[in-house]
């Protein structure tokens, strides 16, 4: 499988191709329904956000607690669609990738190839072994939100299908 | 009549809420190994299926939650009328086994106010549903049921002209138009007759049934089987990539309904599906 280093560089973007299987390995933020709301609000109030989206893949997940001796609980992803109304917004800020499952929009498909971004699609129910793939996870915004704030987390070998890629590929249009 | 404690009802459920985020029911495992072999080896849906598989395998061995999503805690109970539950209100000791559940086992706690979407931070309360029966049993059925597939279930209020062949068109485009949302293959719970609200409650009581097991009659395991084979015929696949395996079982309830309607209510369930059952 196809080992890709986070951040995200243009070549790695550049060169994914939807359908592909690929193991992940850096930085990424959590951030699911209402820490995109709140990021939206920011944006709408044109106050700065508590952390910086350039260059930075986005997970759609609400993690269960740490049991003891794990840095994270099982994590996998939620249902990317709820974000389809402020993904574009996000991707205009140099947001690079989104990790999360189930298909986009039109408005997110177009807006991953404008801003040269790419989907990727974590397999659903695998909170287990997601879990397992983070190594490492630190609390970053909005912590009143519990398991739907902000958290950065290192993974390793972070197992993803590539979903929808910067030409427009797309592994739900069958 | 025989006496049950409420302390015993409270740690019935905590088992039952450990137990169920904990590990698929063995119908559901059997169900996602049948649909392994089937899909094409090397296809995107085989290697989902298979990752779900030794996600179970890793969730049993660490004590990890299957799934993030340890959900809303339904509980469905049968109460025997000769039953005195001594202590605490019933509702009071089933939220009181979900909470501890859910705190020791590390379980995420979902449950938010619709409005300010403020956490409860808890996981309560459970969603319960009671029913009186005869006898001095208490069976508790326990189903901690995730919301990406829930947010794809439907209600219908056909018209008796629409008849089978409604229901099953009924049933198809629920999961057609869920598509790769809910965590497909799904297990489809379906809900017919009754009144507007008890057809969503047959819906979810359907999901408590195992995979695979037909509705004993025969006209309705019927249409079970043709919504499974149209399901199956849609080509969404495990994770919406694509492949045979679609849904992993259809299965319906039924109750009387009135001469002007025929309800119909299609409640989704993600692949997995993970359901306890006790007897106090």
């Amino acid at each position: 499988m196809k080992k890709i280093q986070l951040p995200l560089s243009d070549f790695d973007i550049e060169n994914l191709k939807a359908g592909e299987s690929v193991l992940l390995s850096g930085h990424i933020l959590t951030g699911r329904d209402c820490a995109h709301k709140r990021i939206c609000e920011f944006l709408d109030r044109e106050e700065p956000l508590p952390f910086s989206l350039k260059g930075e893949t986005i997970y759609y997940a609400g993690p269960c607690p740490a049991p003891a001796g794990k840095a994270c609980g099982s994590c996998g992803p939620t249902t990317s669609a709820r974000m389809d109304s402020f993904a574009p917004r996000l991707l205009a800020l140099g947001l690079k990738g989104m990790i999360g499952k189930g298909e986009r929009d039109e408005s997110v498909c177009s807006s991953i190839v404008q801003n040269h971004a790419v989907y990727f699609a974590a397999i659903g129910g695998a909170g287990a072994l997601y879990g397992n793939a983070i190594i490492k996870s630190e609390l970053v915004a909005f912590p009143d939100l519990l398991s739907e704030a902000v958290y950065r987390f290192e993974v390793k070998d972070f197992p993803c299908i590539v979903a929808i890629d910067c030409h427009g590929g797309n592994v739900y249009k069958k | 009549m025989r006496t049950v404690s409420s302390e015993s009802i409270e740690q019935a459920v905590y088992n039952l809420a450990k137990n169920a985020c904990l590990r698929l029911t063995p119908s559901c495992t059997q169900a996602l190994n049948k649909a392994a072999a089937a899909e094409e080896k090397g296809s995107a849906a085989a290697f989902a299926l298979d990752t779900v598989l030794q996600n179970a395998r890793t969730a049993a061995a660490e004590t990890m939650a299957v799934c993030q999503d340890t959900g809303y805690a339904v509980i469905l109970a049968k109460i025997g009328q000769n039953v005195h539950i001594d202590g605490a209100l019933f509702s009071e000791a089933v939220n009181n086994g979900v909470r501890k559940a859910y705190e020791d086992f590390c379980f995420r706690k979902s449950i938010c106010d619709p409005i300010t979407r403020v956490n409860t931070a808890d996981n309560t309360p459970a969603a319960i549903h009671t029913e009186i029966v005869g006898g001095d049993k208490i069976s508790l059925t326990f189903l901690p049921k995730g919301f990406g597939s829930e947010n794809m279930s439907k209600i219908f209020m056909l018209t008796p002209a629409k008849g089978v062949n409604g229901i099953i068109e009924s049933i198809v485009e629920t999961v057609r138009l869920a598509g790769s949302k809910p965590c497909p293959p799904v297990y489809v719970g379906v809900g017919i007759g009754g009144t507007f609200d008890t057809c969503a409650f047959l819906a979810k009581k359907a999901l408590t049934r195992d995979i695979g097991s037909a509705n004993p009659r025969k006209d309705v395991a019927e249409i079970e089987r043709i919504a499974l084979e149209k399901i199956n015929a849609l080509n969404i696949g495990a994770q919406g990539f694509g492949g045979k395996i679609t849904a992993l079982g259809v299965s319906c309830e039924l109750a009387p309904t009135h001469i002007a309607g025929l309800p119909v209510a299609v409640n989704i369930q993600c692949h997995c599906v993970r359901c306890e059952k006790v007897t106090l």
